[in-house]
Protein backbone atom coordinates (compact mmCIF):
# COMPACT_ATOMS: atom_id res chain seq x y z
CA UNK A 1 0.00 0.00 0.00
CA UNK A 2 2.90 2.69 1.12
CA UNK A 3 4.40 1.81 -2.32
CA UNK A 4 1.35 2.34 -4.51
CA UNK A 5 1.43 5.93 -2.44
CA UNK A 6 4.35 6.82 -3.23
CA UNK A 7 4.21 5.67 -6.77
CA UNK A 8 0.80 8.35 -7.08
CA UNK A 9 3.36 10.96 -5.46
CA UNK A 10 5.75 11.01 -8.11
CA UNK A 11 3.33 10.51 -11.00
CA UNK A 12 1.73 13.78 -9.51
CA UNK A 13 5.40 15.25 -9.62
CA UNK A 14 6.27 13.79 -12.98
CA UNK A 15 2.78 15.70 -13.85
CA UNK A 16 3.18 18.66 -12.32
CA UNK A 17 6.23 19.24 -13.49
CA UNK A 18 5.86 18.39 -17.52
CA UNK A 19 5.90 20.58 -19.94
CA UNK A 20 4.36 20.19 -23.41
CA UNK A 21 6.18 17.38 -23.94
CA UNK A 22 5.38 14.10 -21.86
CA UNK A 23 7.97 12.84 -19.33
CA UNK A 24 8.08 9.45 -20.83
CA UNK A 25 8.93 6.64 -18.61
CA UNK A 26 12.45 6.22 -19.36
CA UNK A 27 11.85 3.33 -22.16
CA UNK A 28 12.07 -0.22 -20.46
CA UNK A 29 15.32 -1.22 -20.63
CA UNK A 30 16.06 -4.93 -20.70
CA UNK A 31 17.63 -4.86 -17.12
CA UNK A 32 20.37 -7.38 -18.40
CA UNK A 33 24.08 -6.45 -18.51
CA UNK A 34 25.33 -3.68 -15.87
CA UNK A 35 28.82 -2.60 -17.37
CA UNK A 36 30.55 -5.26 -17.54
CA UNK A 37 34.26 -4.82 -16.03
CA UNK A 38 37.36 -7.36 -17.10
CA UNK A 39 38.01 -9.23 -14.38
CA UNK A 40 41.21 -7.96 -12.53
CA UNK A 41 44.11 -10.48 -12.71
CA UNK A 42 45.32 -11.24 -9.07
CA UNK A 43 49.02 -9.91 -8.15
CA UNK A 44 50.13 -13.30 -7.28
CA UNK A 45 49.23 -14.51 -10.67
CA UNK A 46 50.94 -16.28 -13.28
CA UNK A 47 53.70 -14.66 -14.90
CA UNK A 48 52.03 -14.08 -18.12
CA UNK A 49 48.44 -13.25 -17.61
CA UNK A 50 46.11 -13.05 -20.13
CA UNK A 51 44.91 -9.82 -21.80
CA UNK A 52 42.04 -8.64 -20.09
CA UNK A 53 39.07 -9.93 -22.04
CA UNK A 54 37.26 -7.06 -24.26
CA UNK A 55 33.79 -7.41 -23.50
CA UNK A 56 32.04 -5.32 -25.72
CA UNK A 57 28.91 -3.40 -24.40
CA UNK A 58 26.39 -3.33 -26.27
CA UNK A 59 25.04 0.57 -26.58
CA UNK A 60 21.62 -0.45 -26.65
CA UNK A 61 21.33 -2.23 -23.33
CA UNK A 62 22.86 1.26 -21.74
CA UNK A 63 20.47 2.84 -19.68
CA UNK A 64 22.24 6.19 -19.94
CA UNK A 65 22.77 5.85 -24.48
CA UNK A 66 19.78 7.72 -26.25
CA UNK A 67 19.18 4.79 -27.65
CA UNK A 68 17.03 3.94 -24.38
CA UNK A 69 14.28 6.11 -26.01
CA UNK A 70 12.40 4.88 -28.01
CA UNK A 71 9.47 6.44 -27.65
CA UNK A 72 8.90 9.61 -30.13
CA UNK A 73 5.85 12.30 -29.33
CA UNK A 74 3.73 14.23 -31.72
CA UNK A 75 1.35 17.70 -31.42
CA UNK A 76 -2.14 16.98 -32.17
CA UNK A 77 -2.97 15.40 -35.45
CA UNK A 78 0.86 15.79 -36.61
CA UNK A 79 2.55 13.32 -38.01
CA UNK A 80 6.34 14.95 -38.64
CA UNK A 81 9.24 14.02 -35.79
CA UNK A 82 9.29 17.49 -34.03
CA UNK A 83 12.91 18.72 -33.93
CA UNK A 84 13.34 17.74 -29.64
CA UNK A 85 13.12 14.20 -30.88
CA UNK A 86 15.16 14.08 -34.31
CA UNK A 87 18.36 13.18 -32.50
CA UNK A 88 16.69 10.06 -30.67
CA UNK A 89 15.16 8.89 -34.59
CA UNK A 90 18.86 9.51 -35.82
CA UNK A 91 20.70 7.88 -32.69
CA UNK A 92 18.61 4.43 -33.77
CA UNK A 93 19.53 5.03 -37.29
CA UNK A 94 22.52 5.20 -36.96
CA UNK A 95 22.61 2.07 -34.43
CA UNK A 96 20.83 0.28 -37.16
CA UNK A 97 23.20 1.28 -39.74
CA UNK A 98 25.61 -0.46 -37.53
CA UNK A 99 23.91 -3.36 -36.92
CA UNK A 100 22.52 -4.30 -40.24
CA UNK A 101 21.31 -7.74 -38.58
CA UNK A 102 19.09 -5.92 -36.08
CA UNK A 103 15.69 -5.51 -36.94
CA UNK A 104 12.92 -2.82 -35.47
CA UNK A 105 9.27 -2.33 -35.66
CA UNK A 106 7.95 1.33 -35.65
CA UNK A 107 4.54 1.49 -33.71
CA UNK A 108 2.51 4.60 -34.43
CA UNK A 109 -0.35 5.66 -31.88
CA UNK A 110 -3.00 8.27 -31.56
CA UNK A 111 -4.97 10.37 -29.32
CA UNK A 112 -8.70 9.15 -29.54
CA UNK A 113 -9.92 12.88 -31.16
CA UNK A 114 -10.88 11.57 -34.08
CA UNK A 115 -12.67 9.02 -35.60
CA UNK A 116 -10.87 5.30 -35.05
CA UNK A 117 -10.32 5.22 -38.32
CA UNK A 118 -8.79 8.26 -38.83
CA UNK A 119 -6.24 7.92 -36.05
CA UNK A 120 -5.56 4.89 -37.60
CA UNK A 121 -4.63 6.24 -40.56
CA UNK A 122 -2.46 9.00 -38.50
CA UNK A 123 -0.39 6.44 -36.38
CA UNK A 124 0.56 4.38 -39.51
CA UNK A 125 1.80 8.05 -41.31
CA UNK A 126 3.68 8.40 -37.59
CA UNK A 127 5.15 5.35 -37.84
CA UNK A 128 5.92 5.37 -41.50
CA UNK A 129 7.70 9.01 -40.72
CA UNK A 130 10.12 7.62 -38.46
CA UNK A 131 10.88 4.63 -40.65
CA UNK A 132 11.63 7.44 -43.31
CA UNK A 133 14.27 9.03 -40.91
CA UNK A 134 16.03 6.35 -39.97
CA UNK A 135 16.62 5.15 -43.36
CA UNK A 136 17.61 8.69 -44.45
CA UNK A 137 19.86 8.19 -40.94
CA UNK A 138 21.49 5.37 -42.56
CA UNK A 139 19.37 2.49 -41.70
CA UNK A 140 17.87 -0.05 -44.32
CA UNK A 141 14.27 -0.49 -45.46
CA UNK A 142 14.47 -4.24 -44.55
CA UNK A 143 15.13 -3.51 -41.08
CA UNK A 144 12.16 -1.49 -40.45
CA UNK A 145 8.21 -2.58 -39.96
CA UNK A 146 5.98 -0.35 -39.35
CA UNK A 147 2.33 -1.17 -37.70
CA UNK A 148 -0.13 1.23 -36.21
CA UNK A 149 -2.42 0.96 -33.41
CA UNK A 150 -4.45 4.31 -33.68
CA UNK A 151 -6.19 5.31 -30.71
CA UNK A 152 -6.43 1.00 -29.78
CA UNK A 153 -4.10 0.59 -27.47
CA UNK A 154 -4.15 3.98 -24.84
CA UNK A 155 -1.22 4.11 -22.75
CA UNK A 156 -3.39 6.42 -20.18
CA UNK A 157 -6.89 6.36 -20.45
CA UNK A 158 -7.90 10.04 -19.65
CA UNK A 159 -9.73 12.64 -21.47
CA UNK A 160 -7.25 15.35 -21.35
CA UNK A 161 -3.97 16.68 -22.67
CA UNK A 162 -2.01 14.55 -19.85
CA UNK A 163 -3.48 10.86 -21.41
CA UNK A 164 -3.73 12.55 -25.43
CA UNK A 165 0.68 13.67 -24.78
CA UNK A 166 1.25 10.24 -23.74
CA UNK A 167 -0.85 8.68 -26.68
CA UNK A 168 0.48 10.88 -29.96
CA UNK A 169 3.37 8.62 -29.62
CA UNK A 170 5.53 6.50 -32.36
CA UNK A 171 7.86 3.44 -30.09
CA UNK A 172 10.39 1.65 -31.42
CA UNK A 173 10.79 -2.04 -30.37
CA UNK A 174 13.85 -4.18 -31.49
CA UNK B 1 -24.51 -15.30 -51.79
CA UNK B 2 -21.51 -12.88 -52.01
CA UNK B 3 -18.38 -15.03 -51.19
CA UNK B 4 -18.75 -17.71 -53.49
CA UNK B 5 -15.17 -18.22 -54.06
CA UNK B 6 -13.32 -18.55 -50.74
CA UNK B 7 -9.91 -18.26 -51.05
CA UNK B 8 -7.43 -19.74 -48.01
CA UNK B 9 -10.54 -20.13 -45.89
CA UNK B 10 -9.63 -20.22 -42.24
CA UNK B 11 -11.80 -22.08 -39.90
CA UNK B 12 -11.72 -19.97 -36.40
CA UNK B 13 -10.27 -21.59 -33.88
CA UNK B 14 -11.11 -18.81 -31.69
CA UNK B 15 -13.74 -18.71 -29.42
CA UNK B 16 -17.39 -18.03 -31.56
CA UNK B 17 -19.69 -19.72 -29.95
CA UNK B 18 -22.89 -17.69 -29.90
CA UNK B 19 -23.02 -16.93 -26.43
CA UNK B 20 -26.47 -15.95 -25.62
CA UNK B 21 -26.62 -13.07 -22.94
CA UNK B 22 -30.22 -12.10 -21.88
CA UNK B 23 -29.23 -9.97 -18.89
CA UNK B 24 -30.74 -7.22 -18.78
CA UNK B 25 -29.91 -4.08 -20.49
CA UNK B 26 -30.19 -0.66 -19.10
CA UNK B 27 -31.93 1.61 -21.68
CA UNK B 28 -32.62 5.34 -21.24
CA UNK B 29 -34.94 7.00 -23.30
CA UNK B 30 -34.78 11.04 -23.59
CA UNK B 31 -37.33 13.17 -25.47
CA UNK B 32 -40.92 11.75 -27.60
CA UNK B 33 -41.31 12.32 -31.17
CA UNK B 34 -43.50 15.16 -32.31
CA UNK B 35 -46.87 13.51 -32.74
CA UNK B 36 -46.56 10.33 -30.45
CA UNK B 37 -49.92 7.56 -31.70
CA UNK B 38 -51.39 6.58 -28.65
CA UNK B 39 -51.94 2.99 -29.15
CA UNK B 40 -53.05 0.07 -26.69
CA UNK B 41 -51.03 -3.45 -26.67
CA UNK B 42 -52.64 -6.17 -24.60
CA UNK B 43 -51.09 -8.81 -23.45
CA UNK B 44 -51.46 -11.97 -25.93
CA UNK B 45 -53.65 -14.83 -24.11
CA UNK B 46 -52.51 -18.77 -24.39
CA UNK B 47 -49.49 -19.50 -23.10
CA UNK B 48 -49.18 -16.75 -20.29
CA UNK B 49 -45.23 -16.97 -20.23
CA UNK B 50 -44.69 -16.65 -23.57
CA UNK B 51 -47.06 -13.67 -23.67
CA UNK B 52 -45.56 -11.69 -20.79
CA UNK B 53 -42.53 -12.10 -22.93
CA UNK B 54 -43.30 -10.94 -26.03
CA UNK B 55 -45.19 -8.27 -24.52
CA UNK B 56 -41.99 -7.13 -22.88
CA UNK B 57 -40.55 -6.37 -26.58
CA UNK B 58 -43.38 -5.53 -28.30
CA UNK B 59 -43.86 -2.50 -25.53
CA UNK B 60 -40.04 -2.06 -25.39
CA UNK B 61 -39.93 -1.84 -29.24
CA UNK B 62 -42.26 0.75 -29.72
CA UNK B 63 -41.98 3.05 -26.75
CA UNK B 64 -38.06 3.35 -27.92
CA UNK B 65 -39.13 4.73 -31.07
CA UNK B 66 -40.96 7.97 -29.44
CA UNK B 67 -43.26 7.66 -31.99
CA UNK B 68 -46.17 5.83 -29.78
CA UNK B 69 -47.36 6.50 -26.38
CA UNK B 70 -49.01 3.56 -24.48
CA UNK B 71 -52.78 3.65 -23.18
CA UNK B 72 -53.33 2.29 -20.18
CA UNK B 73 -54.94 -0.86 -20.67
CA UNK B 74 -57.35 -0.33 -17.21
CA UNK B 75 -57.64 -4.65 -16.77
CA UNK B 76 -59.17 -4.83 -19.64
CA UNK B 77 -57.36 -7.78 -21.69
CA UNK B 78 -59.71 -8.64 -24.91
CA UNK B 79 -57.53 -11.34 -26.97
CA UNK B 80 -60.13 -12.18 -29.85
CA UNK B 81 -61.70 -9.53 -31.85
CA UNK B 82 -65.35 -11.15 -30.58
CA UNK B 83 -64.22 -9.81 -27.21
CA UNK B 84 -63.46 -6.51 -28.01
CA UNK B 85 -65.47 -3.30 -27.39
CA UNK B 86 -64.42 -0.05 -29.23
CA UNK B 87 -66.18 2.50 -27.31
CA UNK B 88 -63.97 1.35 -24.09
CA UNK B 89 -60.81 2.49 -25.76
CA UNK B 90 -61.73 5.53 -27.55
CA UNK B 91 -62.79 6.61 -24.35
CA UNK B 92 -58.88 5.59 -23.24
CA UNK B 93 -57.78 8.03 -26.10
CA UNK B 94 -56.67 4.81 -28.15
CA UNK B 95 -56.42 5.31 -31.70
CA UNK B 96 -55.07 1.52 -31.82
CA UNK B 97 -55.25 -1.45 -30.37
CA UNK B 98 -53.19 -4.71 -30.96
CA UNK B 99 -54.46 -7.90 -29.35
CA UNK B 100 -54.01 -11.20 -29.92
CA UNK B 101 -52.78 -15.11 -28.32
CA UNK B 102 -50.07 -17.24 -28.86
CA UNK B 103 -49.41 -20.68 -28.33
CA UNK B 104 -46.38 -23.24 -28.90
CA UNK B 105 -47.21 -25.87 -31.76
CA UNK B 106 -46.44 -29.62 -31.58
CA UNK B 107 -43.84 -29.03 -33.70
CA UNK B 108 -42.07 -26.60 -31.00
CA UNK B 109 -42.28 -23.66 -33.31
CA UNK B 110 -43.55 -20.33 -31.48
CA UNK B 111 -47.10 -18.79 -32.92
CA UNK B 112 -48.69 -15.79 -32.23
CA UNK B 113 -51.89 -15.04 -33.83
CA UNK B 114 -52.76 -11.00 -33.69
CA UNK B 115 -54.49 -8.51 -35.06
CA UNK B 116 -54.22 -4.59 -35.05
CA UNK B 117 -57.25 -2.95 -35.04
CA UNK B 118 -58.27 0.96 -35.63
CA UNK B 119 -60.66 2.36 -32.69
CA UNK B 120 -61.65 5.42 -34.40
CA UNK B 121 -62.56 3.03 -37.49
CA UNK B 122 -63.80 -0.23 -35.64
CA UNK B 123 -61.75 -2.13 -38.21
CA UNK B 124 -59.03 -4.34 -38.53
CA UNK B 125 -56.13 -3.02 -40.16
CA UNK B 126 -53.73 -6.24 -39.77
CA UNK B 127 -54.86 -10.00 -39.06
CA UNK B 128 -51.61 -11.81 -39.07
CA UNK B 129 -50.17 -15.05 -37.94
CA UNK B 130 -46.43 -14.90 -36.37
CA UNK B 131 -44.17 -18.03 -35.85
CA UNK B 132 -40.02 -19.02 -35.09
CA UNK B 133 -38.55 -21.35 -33.21
CA UNK B 134 -38.84 -21.84 -29.89
CA UNK B 135 -35.62 -19.89 -28.99
CA UNK B 136 -36.80 -16.65 -30.72
CA UNK B 137 -39.11 -15.19 -28.27
CA UNK B 138 -37.77 -12.00 -28.85
CA UNK B 139 -37.82 -12.51 -32.70
CA UNK B 140 -41.34 -12.78 -32.45
CA UNK B 141 -42.09 -9.99 -30.85
CA UNK B 142 -39.40 -7.71 -32.75
CA UNK B 143 -41.52 -9.05 -35.80
CA UNK B 144 -45.17 -7.78 -33.81
CA UNK B 145 -43.62 -4.72 -33.34
CA UNK B 146 -42.44 -3.96 -36.91
CA UNK B 147 -45.80 -4.51 -38.36
CA UNK B 148 -47.86 -2.37 -35.71
CA UNK B 149 -44.68 0.10 -36.66
CA UNK B 150 -45.03 -0.36 -40.51
CA UNK B 151 -48.88 -0.41 -40.41
CA UNK B 152 -49.21 3.11 -38.11
CA UNK B 153 -46.07 5.38 -39.64
CA UNK B 154 -46.26 4.12 -42.72
CA UNK B 155 -42.25 3.50 -42.93
CA UNK B 156 -40.42 -0.04 -42.51
CA UNK B 157 -39.81 -1.45 -39.32
CA UNK B 158 -36.61 -2.06 -37.77
CA UNK B 159 -37.16 -3.99 -34.84
CA UNK B 160 -36.15 -7.09 -36.19
CA UNK B 161 -32.88 -5.95 -37.59
CA UNK B 162 -29.25 -6.89 -36.08
CA UNK B 163 -26.53 -4.20 -34.63
CA UNK B 164 -22.43 -4.98 -34.68
CA UNK B 165 -20.54 -4.00 -32.27
CA UNK B 166 -16.96 -4.00 -30.82
CA UNK B 167 -16.35 -4.48 -26.69
CA UNK B 168 -13.55 -3.27 -24.81
CA UNK B 169 -12.97 -4.71 -21.50
CA UNK B 170 -9.49 -4.16 -20.43
CA UNK B 171 -7.21 -5.79 -23.01
CA UNK B 172 -10.26 -7.65 -23.79
CA UNK B 173 -12.02 -7.49 -27.52
CA UNK B 174 -14.73 -8.94 -28.21
CA UNK B 175 -16.91 -8.61 -31.91
CA UNK B 176 -20.71 -8.81 -30.80
CA UNK B 177 -23.85 -8.87 -32.56
CA UNK B 178 -26.92 -8.04 -31.16
CA UNK B 179 -30.87 -7.78 -32.08
CA UNK B 180 -31.29 -3.82 -32.51
CA UNK B 181 -32.86 -3.08 -28.68
CA UNK B 182 -28.98 -4.53 -27.73
CA UNK B 183 -30.30 -7.92 -26.47
CA UNK B 184 -29.76 -11.12 -27.36
CA UNK B 185 -25.70 -10.79 -28.21
CA UNK B 186 -23.53 -13.04 -29.47
CA UNK B 187 -19.97 -13.29 -29.92
CA UNK B 188 -18.20 -13.47 -33.46
CA UNK B 189 -14.60 -12.80 -32.11
CA UNK B 190 -13.00 -12.69 -29.04
CA UNK B 191 -9.61 -11.81 -28.26
CA UNK B 192 -6.66 -9.79 -26.74
CA UNK B 193 -5.80 -7.79 -29.58
CA UNK B 194 -8.03 -4.79 -30.54
CA UNK B 195 -11.05 -5.10 -33.41
CA UNK B 196 -12.33 -2.48 -35.26
CA UNK B 197 -14.94 -0.68 -38.12
CA UNK B 198 -17.09 -4.18 -38.41
CA UNK B 199 -19.37 -4.03 -41.89
CA UNK B 200 -22.36 -5.80 -42.59
CA UNK B 201 -22.62 -7.53 -46.10
CA UNK B 202 -25.62 -5.80 -48.12
CA UNK B 203 -27.20 -9.05 -47.89
CA UNK B 204 -27.13 -9.57 -43.55
CA UNK B 205 -24.81 -12.75 -44.08
CA UNK B 206 -21.04 -11.72 -43.17
CA UNK B 207 -19.14 -9.01 -41.11
CA UNK B 208 -15.96 -7.10 -42.47
CA UNK B 209 -13.90 -6.06 -40.02
CA UNK B 210 -9.86 -4.85 -39.10
CA UNK B 211 -8.36 -7.35 -36.33
CA UNK B 212 -4.73 -6.74 -35.29
CA UNK B 213 -4.08 -10.36 -34.34
CA UNK B 214 -1.46 -10.58 -36.96
CA UNK B 215 0.16 -7.44 -35.67
CA UNK B 216 -0.88 -5.38 -37.53
CA UNK B 217 -4.41 -3.97 -39.06
CA UNK B 218 -5.43 -6.80 -41.46
CA UNK B 219 -9.19 -6.87 -42.99
CA UNK B 220 -11.00 -10.10 -42.51
CA UNK B 221 -14.69 -11.12 -43.66
CA UNK B 222 -16.65 -13.61 -41.77
CA UNK B 223 -19.77 -15.47 -42.42
CA UNK B 224 -22.11 -15.40 -39.50
CA UNK B 225 -23.64 -18.66 -40.16
CA UNK B 226 -20.58 -20.78 -40.49
CA UNK B 227 -18.38 -18.79 -39.16
CA UNK B 228 -15.69 -18.81 -41.25
CA UNK B 229 -13.48 -16.72 -42.23
CA UNK B 230 -11.35 -15.18 -44.91
CA UNK B 231 -8.34 -12.72 -44.90
CA UNK B 232 -9.50 -9.77 -47.02
CA UNK B 233 -5.94 -8.17 -46.93
CA UNK B 234 -2.84 -7.89 -45.11
CA UNK B 235 -0.71 -5.93 -46.87
CA UNK B 236 2.55 -4.16 -44.91
CA UNK B 237 1.20 -1.56 -42.83
CA UNK B 238 -2.31 -1.23 -42.14
CA UNK B 239 -5.28 -2.73 -43.99
CA UNK B 240 -8.51 -1.14 -43.02
CA UNK B 241 -12.00 1.04 -43.37
CA UNK B 242 -13.73 -1.98 -45.16
CA UNK B 243 -17.31 -0.63 -46.81
CA UNK B 244 -19.65 -3.31 -49.25
CA UNK B 245 -20.55 -1.65 -52.34
CA UNK B 246 -24.66 -2.93 -52.05
CA UNK B 247 -24.33 -5.29 -54.49
CA UNK B 248 -22.12 -6.89 -52.23
CA UNK B 249 -19.19 -8.28 -55.08
CA UNK B 250 -16.51 -6.20 -54.01
CA UNK B 251 -15.62 -3.40 -51.05
CA UNK B 252 -13.83 -0.10 -50.95
CA UNK B 253 -10.53 -0.63 -47.84
CA UNK B 254 -7.99 1.50 -47.20
CA UNK B 255 -4.09 0.50 -47.11
CA UNK B 256 -1.03 1.70 -46.72
CA UNK B 257 0.83 -0.46 -48.82
CA UNK B 258 1.95 2.14 -51.89
CA UNK B 259 2.12 5.05 -49.18
CA UNK B 260 -0.23 6.85 -47.14
CA UNK B 261 -3.72 5.52 -46.38
CA UNK B 262 -5.50 5.68 -49.21
CA UNK B 263 -8.69 3.98 -50.69
CA UNK B 264 -9.03 0.33 -52.70
CA UNK B 265 -11.30 -1.51 -54.06
CA UNK B 266 -10.82 -5.24 -53.71
CA UNK B 267 -13.32 -8.52 -55.01
CA UNK B 268 -15.92 -9.87 -51.62
CA UNK B 269 -12.68 -12.81 -51.98
CA UNK B 270 -9.84 -10.23 -51.73
CA UNK B 271 -8.82 -10.10 -55.21
CA UNK B 272 -8.22 -7.67 -57.78
CA UNK B 273 -6.78 -5.16 -55.76
CA UNK B 274 -7.11 -1.85 -57.42
CA UNK B 275 -6.77 1.65 -56.05
CA UNK B 276 -8.99 4.57 -56.85
CA UNK B 277 -7.41 7.85 -54.88
CA UNK B 278 -4.18 9.56 -55.28
CA UNK B 279 -3.87 12.57 -52.91
CA UNK B 280 -0.81 11.42 -50.71
CA UNK B 281 -3.05 12.77 -47.65
CA UNK B 282 -4.96 10.50 -45.30
CA UNK B 283 -8.19 8.94 -47.36
CA UNK B 284 -10.16 6.63 -45.39
CA UNK B 285 -13.40 5.86 -43.99
CA UNK B 286 -14.94 4.90 -47.45
CA UNK B 287 -18.42 4.46 -47.81
CA UNK B 288 -20.79 3.80 -51.06
CA UNK B 289 -24.03 5.60 -51.90
CA UNK B 290 -27.53 3.13 -52.47
CA UNK B 291 -26.54 3.65 -56.15
CA UNK B 292 -22.88 2.19 -55.66
CA UNK B 293 -21.89 4.73 -58.20
CA UNK B 294 -20.41 7.58 -55.23
CA UNK B 295 -18.34 7.21 -52.28
CA UNK B 296 -17.99 9.62 -49.27
CA UNK B 297 -15.12 9.22 -47.17
CA UNK B 298 -12.99 11.35 -44.56
CA UNK B 299 -9.48 13.15 -46.06
CA UNK B 300 -6.94 15.36 -44.75
CA UNK B 301 -5.99 16.41 -48.05
CA UNK B 302 -6.69 20.17 -47.40
CA UNK B 303 -5.10 20.19 -44.29
CA UNK B 304 -7.54 18.85 -41.59
CA UNK B 305 -9.78 16.09 -41.48
CA UNK B 306 -13.55 16.60 -43.84
CA UNK B 307 -15.56 14.91 -45.44
CA UNK B 308 -15.22 14.15 -49.53
CA UNK B 309 -17.03 12.43 -51.99
CA UNK B 310 -15.58 10.89 -55.19
CA UNK B 311 -16.90 8.67 -58.47
CA UNK B 312 -16.26 4.90 -57.07
CA UNK B 313 -14.55 4.25 -60.07
CA UNK B 314 -12.34 6.87 -59.21
CA UNK B 315 -11.51 10.17 -59.75
CA UNK B 316 -11.33 13.64 -58.53
CA UNK B 317 -12.50 14.37 -54.73
CA UNK B 318 -15.31 16.89 -53.79
CA UNK B 319 -15.19 18.46 -50.30
CA UNK B 320 -18.65 18.37 -48.73
CA UNK B 321 -17.90 19.55 -45.12
CA UNK B 322 -17.20 23.14 -44.45
CA UNK B 323 -16.63 25.61 -41.72
CA UNK B 324 -14.86 25.30 -37.92
CA UNK B 325 -13.98 21.76 -37.16
CA UNK B 326 -13.48 18.47 -38.32
CA UNK B 327 -15.63 15.86 -39.62
CA UNK B 328 -15.26 12.17 -39.76
CA UNK B 329 -17.24 9.12 -40.76
CA UNK B 330 -19.67 9.41 -43.38
CA UNK B 331 -22.58 7.13 -43.62
CA UNK B 332 -24.83 7.68 -46.79
CA UNK B 333 -28.99 7.36 -45.51
CA UNK B 334 -30.56 4.35 -47.26
CA UNK B 335 -32.46 6.97 -49.78
CA UNK B 336 -29.05 8.55 -50.53
CA UNK B 337 -30.80 12.12 -50.11
CA UNK B 338 -28.43 12.83 -47.06
CA UNK B 339 -25.47 11.59 -44.70
CA UNK B 340 -24.66 11.25 -41.02
CA UNK B 341 -21.08 11.74 -40.13
CA UNK B 342 -19.13 13.04 -36.87
CA UNK B 343 -18.64 16.49 -36.64
CA UNK B 344 -15.69 17.38 -33.44
CA UNK B 345 -15.05 20.82 -32.75
CA UNK B 346 -13.88 22.82 -29.37
CA UNK B 347 -13.66 19.29 -27.62
CA UNK B 348 -16.97 17.91 -28.65
CA UNK B 349 -18.00 15.16 -30.58
CA UNK B 350 -21.26 15.64 -32.32
CA UNK B 351 -23.34 13.64 -34.07
CA UNK B 352 -24.45 15.67 -37.81
CA UNK B 353 -26.65 15.07 -40.68
CA UNK B 354 -26.18 16.88 -44.32
CA UNK B 355 -28.66 17.08 -46.79
CA UNK B 356 -27.15 16.84 -50.45
CA UNK B 357 -29.84 19.00 -51.62
CA UNK B 358 -29.90 22.30 -50.17
CA UNK B 359 -26.26 21.23 -48.01
CA UNK B 360 -28.34 21.98 -44.92
CA UNK B 361 -26.02 20.74 -41.45
CA UNK B 362 -27.89 19.51 -38.85
CA UNK B 363 -26.64 18.70 -35.55
CA UNK B 364 -28.48 15.57 -33.98
CA UNK B 365 -27.05 15.51 -30.45
CA UNK B 366 -25.87 17.80 -27.16
CA UNK B 367 -22.15 16.76 -27.77
CA UNK B 368 -19.99 14.73 -26.00
CA UNK B 369 -18.24 11.84 -26.86
CA UNK B 370 -19.90 10.59 -30.05
CA UNK B 371 -18.77 8.53 -32.94
CA UNK B 372 -19.12 6.39 -35.61
CA UNK B 373 -23.02 6.95 -36.68
CA UNK B 374 -24.72 4.35 -38.85
CA UNK B 375 -28.70 4.62 -40.06
CA UNK B 376 -31.11 2.25 -39.77
CA UNK B 377 -32.28 0.50 -42.83
CA UNK B 378 -35.09 2.43 -42.59
CA UNK B 379 -33.56 5.68 -42.21
CA UNK B 380 -35.17 7.25 -39.41
CA UNK B 381 -32.92 5.96 -36.22
CA UNK B 382 -28.85 6.51 -36.12
CA UNK B 383 -26.98 4.21 -33.91
CA UNK B 384 -23.48 5.81 -32.29
CA UNK B 385 -21.17 5.27 -30.18
CA UNK B 386 -21.47 7.39 -26.67
CA UNK B 387 -20.18 7.91 -23.27
CA UNK B 388 -21.62 7.95 -19.57
CA UNK B 389 -21.00 6.88 -16.08
CA UNK B 390 -17.58 6.77 -17.35
CA UNK B 391 -18.32 3.73 -19.72
CA UNK B 392 -18.28 3.44 -23.77
CA UNK B 393 -22.07 2.68 -24.17
CA UNK B 394 -24.18 2.26 -27.70
CA UNK B 395 -26.88 4.98 -28.10
CA UNK B 396 -29.51 6.21 -30.68
CA UNK B 397 -31.13 9.13 -31.93
CA UNK B 398 -33.98 10.04 -33.91
CA UNK B 399 -33.26 11.14 -37.66
CA UNK B 400 -34.83 14.58 -36.79
CA UNK B 401 -33.08 14.29 -33.31
CA UNK B 402 -36.20 14.64 -30.91
CA UNK B 403 -35.74 11.30 -29.17
CA UNK B 404 -32.33 9.93 -27.92
CA UNK B 405 -31.71 6.25 -26.26
CA UNK B 406 -28.72 4.85 -24.39
CA UNK B 407 -28.17 1.04 -24.30
CA UNK B 408 -25.89 0.12 -21.42
CA UNK B 409 -24.21 -2.74 -21.87
CA UNK B 410 -23.31 -5.45 -19.32
CA UNK B 411 -19.90 -4.50 -18.58
CA UNK B 412 -16.97 -2.81 -20.69
CA UNK B 413 -16.96 -0.14 -23.57
CA UNK B 414 -19.00 -0.69 -26.40
CA UNK B 415 -17.23 0.79 -29.51
CA UNK B 416 -17.72 1.04 -33.12
CA UNK B 417 -21.22 0.40 -33.93
CA UNK B 418 -23.14 -0.27 -36.93
CA UNK B 419 -26.78 -1.25 -37.90
CA UNK B 420 -27.23 -4.19 -40.10
CA UNK B 421 -29.79 -4.55 -42.94
CA UNK B 422 -33.22 -5.63 -43.59
CA UNK B 423 -32.81 -9.72 -43.61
Amino acid sequence: MKKLVISIVLVNLLASCASEKPKEPEAAVPESAPVVTAPVATPEAAPAPAPAPVVAVDPLNDPANILAKRSIYYPFDVSAVQDADKPIVLAHAKYLSEHLDRKIRVEGNADERGSNEYNLALGQRRADGVKKMLELGGAKAGQIETASYGEEKPKATGHDEASWSQNRRSDIKY
Amino acid sequence: MVLRALRSMIGLLLLAQASVANAALDIEIIGAGEHQIPVAIVPFGGDGKLAQAINEVVVGDLTRSGLFRLVDLAGKSPHELAEVSYPDWQVRGADALAIGTVAVQTNGRIEARFRLLDVVKQVELIGQAVSANGDQVRAVGHRVADLIYEKLTGDKGVFGTRIAYVNRQGRKFSLLVADSDGYNEQTVLAQNEPIMSPAWSPDGSHLAYVSFETGRATIYVQSLYTNQRLVLANFRGSNSAPAWSPDGKQLAIVLTRDGSSQIYLVRSDGSGVRRISFSGAIDTEPNFSPDGQTLLFTSDRGGSAQIYSMPAEGGAGQRMTFGEGNNFSPRYSSDGKGFVYTHYINGKFYIATQDFQNGQVEILTAGGWEKKPSFAPNGKIILFASEARGRGILATVSSDGRVQQRMFTQSGDAREPVWGPHL
